[in-house]
């Protein structure tokens, strides 16, 4: 019954097939084939085939400075929910003793996930504001005399942010790789003399590298793809790849914003075939 | 007893980790309490702490669609389609996820296609079924083209879940099962179902968060009428009361009763699994 391939299994598959290509597949195909119309004041898009709306966009400096602004944070937020991440999971899964204490303290983490994202980012609001939670507090402990500016409405808000929304993505895969690897593989290193830094180093370190690039992906896209966090939590002083995209959608310039889609949508790809020529994440998957 | 490596007592890592773990929590909760303990601010309409005289006013200002927007409408439109979301994606991943226990042509490609599909940025998704739909001469709609983008996000997702869980159903199960001489159905029902079933849910937890909390991808396809995040998201221009926070406790609130009722259900699966046994 089991050895019964066939029919079956590409009927299954079907469905899935049909919403992939109807609402992935094709629209970002025609992303692509726009991006290369013109497009013409009160009239719109215009077939064609040209490279000006790439010409436009590579050849204005805006765009360099807000793909540079766009690393930046990346690279930031990466590296903060990584560690952040890692070291979670790392205490949930070999330091906490009891498995289901283990499994309520990750549900703990997960909840807000599972929440509004646009909420979770004005609650920062009367927390870091000028006359916010840590500023009423530093300023009646008698720390600082004058509010901090640079708490709201600042690159400092705007990673604040990230890292609220997207730890969560680097918790929930390196919390499933650490969950799979073997206790007794720690204590045989631990038996032949292996320090603790030297486990985590050696042996569960290497061992997560599926779920890191896992979360590291997810943290990557997010974040590059993003353009409310950035606007909404900067007050509207910093840029994001996407606000490009964002000005020439309000002025209906469909070519031109199709093809800031494409240039940020090559360098996610980019980036994630990196990623997933480090790790055969397919492989783990199906493991 | 001990799950964990045995070092003998806790190390001092455990302390800082646990430090590290409470410090986290508190970073992701406390700034939802504090917008929750506001939203019952007075009429002194004050957006920061302290509180002062509580009340519901910007609750029943909610509800009130004077000045704040249409809430009510947002919601309406948002709940029926996060349940749609919910019901395709356990559907349609469910059955995929089966699909992949086997090997088959394309296999490695609609996997792929699958992941590149959970990491495209929903801007550019959301640019290109607006593009799609019009070059099918059909308007935007939140029943339509949002479905469609939501169900390219969520079904990822789902598929993701259901390879972590039909990984744990050994095919020799079924064919112990088999063996002993159960019939097609009672393999189904017996073995597949009780190990699958908590997976389903979590499914269809994420489908029904992902649609309802999503932004990007309905951006431009949710048509004339908003969805309660783009709702939420013109409110904080706008609106600066704490209506906001009102709105932000109640939505909040949806969720959680969603998130018990998941969590509260494979509990429930579990317990009276163990108790068959």
């Amino acid at each position: 019954m089991l050895k019964k391939t066939g029919l079956i299994t590409y009927l299954q598959v079907t469905p899935l097939t049909v919403v992939l290509v109807l609402f992935f597949v094709i629209p970002v195909a025609l992303v692509v084939v726009v991006s290369f119309f013109r497009y013409k004041m009160l009239v719109g898009l215009v077939p064609d085939f040209t490279f000006q709306n790439y010409a436009d966009l590579l050849s204005n400096p805006t765009t360099w400075s807000l793909y540079v602004s766009t690393i930046k944070f990346t690279l930031i937020v990466l590296l903060v929910t990584f560690v952040l991440g890692f070291w979670i999971s790392y205490f949930l899964v070999f330091h906490v003793r009891n498995l289901l204490t283990a499994i309520g303290l990750f549900l703990l983490c997960t909840v807000p996930f599972w929440t509004s994202t646009i909420i979770r980012m004005i609650s920062w609001r009367p927390v870091l504001g000028r006359e916010g939670l840590i500023n009423s507090g530093l300023q009646g402990a008698g720390i600082v005399d004058q509010p901090f500016d640079w708490l709201l409405f600042s690159d400092f808000s705007v990673v604040v942010a990230y890292v609220h929304l997207f730890t969560l993505f680097m918790i929930v895969p390196i919390f499933n790789s650490m969950a799979r690897i073997d206790k007794s593989l720690l204590e045989a290193a631990v038996d032949a003399g292996a320090t603790r830094w030297g486990v985590v180093w050696n042996v569960v370190l290497p061992l997560s590298k599926t779920g890191i690039a896992l979360g590291a992906l997810f943290v990557v896209t997010l974040v590059m793809g993003d353009f409310f966090v950035v606007t909404v939590m900067s007050g509207g002083l910093s840029g994001s790849a996407t606000s490009g995209i964002f000005n020439d959608l309000q002025f209906l310039n469909y070519p031109r914003a199709a093809a800031s889609a494409v240039i940020l949508l090559i360098v996610v790809l980019v980036i994630a075939a990196s990623i997933f020529r480090l790790v055969d994440v397919r492989k783990e998957l199906v493991r | 007893m001990s799950a964990s490596p045995s070092y003998g007592s806790r190390p001092w890592t455990f302390y800082v980790l646990a430090t590290l773990f409470t410090l986290f929590v508190i970073f992701l909760y406390g700034p939802m309490i504090a917008v929750l303990i506001l939203s019952f601010q007075g009429p002194s309409a004050s957006l920061v702490f302290p509180l002062r005289d509580p009340s519901f006013m910007w609750f029943d200002e909610l509800f009130n669609p004077r000045r704040t927007g249409d809430v009510v409408g947002a919601f309406n439109r948002s709940l029926p389609l996060a349940i749609l979301v919910m019901f395709l994606t356990v559907l349609i991943s469910v059955t995929a996820g089966f699909a992949f226990r086997r090997r088959f042509k394309g296999a490695t490609a609609i996997f792929y296609t699958a992941i590149a599909s959970l990491i495209v940025p929903g801007l550019v998704l959301s640019i290109g079924t607006l593009v799609t739909f019009r070059y099918l001469g059909m308007s935007a709609n939140w029943y339509t083209s949002a479905l469609g983008a939501h169900l390219s996000w969520a079904l990822p997702f789902g598929l993701l879940i259901m390879f972590a869980v039909l990984g744990r159903l050994n095919p020799s199960y079924e064919e112990a099962a088999f063996d002993l001489g159960a019939t097609k159905w009672q393999i189904v029902k017996e073995v597949v179902v009780p190990i699958v079933f908590p997976g389903m849910i979590a499914v269809a937890l994420f489908g029904f968060t992902l649609s309802y909390d999503e932004f990007p991808r309905s951006w431009l396809t949710v048509g004339t009428k908003n969805t309660l995040p783009l709702e939420i998201w013109t409110m904080t221009t706008n609106v600066t009361s704490p209506a906001l926070y009102a709105l932000g406790a109640v939505t909040t609130f949806v969720s959680f009763i969603v998130i018990a009722v998941a969590l509260a259900s494979i509990i429930l699966i579990q317990r009276k699994r163990f108790r068959g046994k």
